[in-house]
C-alpha cells in the first residue's frame, strides 16, 4: 500500500508515527488523530456547503432561464463568500418572549446532526470516521436529533406560524421515516448488517438494480425528511410566513440554511451508500482513493436529481402529503420488502444473470399494480367542483355582475 | 466495541462547538439596538395578536401515536433483516405472518378515517 494508492491511510500512519516519536502515548496520539480528523471532516463539510449553494443557484437560475449568480468572481463563483461576509455582520434579533435555551440551541443542533451523520459514511475503504455496527440506526437516530432543531425553533420562537411549521415538520418527518427504513431493510437484508461499510461492501451488483422500487422510496422519503421541494410544507411561505425559522435573523438562520443545504447532500451521500455501491467502481481494489472520486461522482449526481426535482415540481398540499405517505408508500415499501425476501430466498445462489431480471420484473410488476390501484381510486373518488360558490352580499343591488367584465368595457 | 464510539465523541464536539463559535462571531461583528418593534413576534407587519404557543389540532397527536406503532414494528423488522439469509424459511414465514397482522391493523386504521387528514 504506497502513498499514491491510498494517501489517507499513509498520512494517518505517517502523522500517528510521528506524534508517537515525539514521546506520546499510543492513546493520546490517537485521540490527536480523532480531533484532526473531527475538525478536517466539520470544516470540509461546511466549506463543501458553500459551494453547493453557488452551484444549486446556478442550476435553478438556468431551469428557469435566468444566469444565476454571475457578478462575483468567474461565474460568479464567491457569491456564497460575500454572503457569509454579509451575514456576518447583521444583527441577532431575539424577539421577545422567546425560550431562550432551545432557541439558541436548535440552529447549532441542526448543522450538528448533519456532521454526525457524516462520521459513519465510508468515503472509502478506509477513509471514515467511524464504522458502526449500527451504522443504520445511528443514521436514523441523529436525523432525528435534526428534526428535534426544528421543534425546538418552532418552540422556542414564540410565533404562531413557527410552531405551525414546526408541527408540520414533525407530522412530516416522523410519517416519511416509517417507508423510509422499511425502504432500507432491504440492503441490510442484502449485506445481512447493519454497518454502512459493509452494506457497501456487499454491492458487488449494485442494490439499486435489485430493489429499484426500494431506491425509489427511500430517494422520495429521504427528500420528504429533509423538507426540501416538494415536500417543503415546513417553510411554505405562502402560508406560513417564513416557517420554522422566521423569528431567526443574522448567522443563526444562515445555519439553517446551511444545515438544510448539508442535509440535502448527506441524504444524496446516503443514497449513494445504500442503493449505488458506494466508494465501489473499477480499479478501486488497487487503488482506494479513487473510491472516494467515485463516491462523490456518484453523490453529485443524486444531488443534481435532487436539485432538478425542487426546480421542477410545485409544494404539496399537507392532506396531499400524508396521503401520499400512509396510502401509497407505506403499504407499498412493505409489499416491497416482502416481496424482495422471498424472492431472495427463492434466488439465493444463483448467478446474478438470473437474480437482476428476477428482481427487476418483480419490482416492476409490483409498481404496475400499485399505480393500477391508485389510479382506480382516483378514478373513483368524488371530485370537488372547481366553482366558487355564491357569497351573501352586504348590498346585493350593487353587486357587479361578472358578466358585465367589472364595469370595463 | 466502546472505543469506535469515541470518534463520534469527538465530531459531536467539534460540530457543537463550531456552532457555536460561528453564532458567537456573529454577536462580535453584528450590531445590537433592541427596539419594541424589532422585539414583536413578525407575521408579515399585521400587528400581532394572541400568544405565541397556541393548541394543536388533534391530528398530529393521532399521527404521532401511528408512527409509534409502525416504528416498534421496524424495531421487529431491523434484526429480522439481519439475520434472515441464515434463518430459513421458518424465518421467513414468521415474518409474514406478523406482516399480515400488521396489515390488518393498518387496514382498520384506514377505514376508520385516522389517515385522512381533513
Amino acid at each position: 500500500m504506497t502513498f499514491w494508492q491510498d494517501p489517507y491511510a499513509a498520512a494517518v500512519e505517517w502523522l500517528r508515527n510521528l506524534l508517537i516519536g515525539w514521546g506520546l502515548t499510543v492513546e493520546a496520539a490517537q485521540l490527536i488523530l480523532y480531533l484532526a480528523g473531527g475538525i478536517v471532516l466539520a470544516g470540509g463539510s461546511l466549506a463543501l456547503v458553500i459551494f453547493l449553494i453557488w452551484a444549486e443557484r446556478k442550476i435553478i437560475g438556468r431551469v428557469q432561464d435566468r444566469l444565476g449568480p454571475n457578478r462575483v468572481g468567474p461565474w460568479g463563483i464567491f457569491q456564497t463568500f460575500a454572503d457569509i461576509l454579509k451575514i456576518f455582520t447583521k444583527e441577532y434579533i431575539t424577539p421577545n418572549g422567546v425560550d431562550r435555551v432551545p432557541y439558541n440551541l436548535a440552529p447549532v443542533l441542526a448543522v450538528a446532526a448533519v456532521i454526525m451523520i457524516w462520521a459513519v459514511v465510508p468515503f472509502t475503504v478506509t477513509l471514515y470516521g467511524a464504522d458502526l455496527s449500527v451504522g443504520l440506526i445511528y443514521v436514523m437516530a441523529v436525523g432525528a436529533i435534526g428534526e428535534m432543531g426544528i421543534v425546538m425553533a418552532g418552540w422556542g420562537s414564540n410565533n404562531k406560524f413557527a410552531l405551525l411549521g414546526a408541527f408540520r415538520a414533525v407530522a412530516q418527518m416522523v410519517s416519511y421515516e416509517i417507508p423510509m427504513v422499511i425502504a432500507l431493510l432491504i440492503p441490510v437484508m442484502m449485506a445481512g448488517s447493519l454497518s454502512l461499510g459493509a452494506i457497501t461492501a456487499s454491492q458487488a451488483v449494485w442494490n439499486i438494480l435489485i430493489a429499484p422500487l426500494a431506491a425509489l422510496i427511500f430517494f422520495i422519503t429521504s427528500v420528504a425528511e429533509v423538507g426540501r421541494a416538494p415536500f417543503d410544507l415546513v417553510e411554505a411561505e405562502s402560508e406560513l410566513v417564513a416557517g420554522f425559522n422566521i423569528e431567526y435573523s443574522g448567522l443563526k438562520f444562515g445555519f439553517f440554511f446551511v444545515g438544510d443545504f448539508l442535509h440535502a447532500f448527506t441524504i444524496a451521500m446516503l443514497f449513494t451508500v445504500f442503493f449505488l455501491g458506494g466508494w465501489r467502481g473499477p480499479f478501486v481494489d488497487q487503488v482506494p482513493i479513487l473510491g472516494a472520486v467515485y463516491f462523490f461522482i456518484k453523490t453529485s449526481l443524486v444531488y443534481l436529481v435532487n436539485i432538478l426535482m425542487r426546480a421542477a415540481l410545485p409544494r404539496f398540499r399537507i392532506d396531499q402529503m400524508m396521503d401520499f405517505n400512509w396510502k401509497y408508500l407505506t403499504p407499498l415499501s412493505l409489499s416491497v420488502l416482502v416481496v424482495t425476501a422471498l424472492a431472495d430466498k427463492l434466488t439465493l445462489g444463483l448467478s446474478a444473470w438470473v437474480r437482476i431480471p428476477v428482481f427487476l420484473g418483480l419490482n416492476g410488476l409490483l409498481f404496475l399494480a400499485a399505480s393500477v390501484m391508485v389510479n382506480r381510486r382516483a378514478i373513483n373518488r368524488p371530485r370537488a367542483e372547481v366553482v366558487s360558490r355564491p357569497r351573501p352580499l352586504a348590498r346585493p343591488e350593487t353587486a357587479v355582475q361578472p358578466e358585465t367584465n367589472g364595469g370595463v368595457s | 466495541m466502546l472505543e469506535n464510539y469515541y470518534p463520534l465523541l469527538v465530531i459531536l464536539s467539534i460540530a457543537v462547538f463550531l456552532g457555536f463559535l460561528v453564532v458567537a462571531l456573529g454577536v462580535l461583528f453584528g450590531p445590537r439596538r433592541p427596539t419594541a418593534r424589532k422585539g414583536a413576534p413578525y407575521e408579515s407587519g399585521m400587528v400581532p395578536y394572541g400568544e405565541g404557543r397556541r393548541r394543536i389540532s388533534v391530528r398530529y397527536y393521532l399521527i404521532a401515536v401511528l408512527f409509534i406503532l409502525f416504528d416498534i414494528e421496524i424495531v421487529f423488522f431491523l434484526p429480522w433483516a439481519v439475520v434472515l439469509r441464515q434463518l430459513g424459511v421458518e424465518g421467513l414465514i414468521g415474518m409474514f405472518l406478523f406482516v399480515g397482522v400488521l396489515l390488518v391493523g393498518f387496514v382498520y386504521v384506514w377505514k376508520k378515517g385516522a389517515l385522512e387528514w381533513e
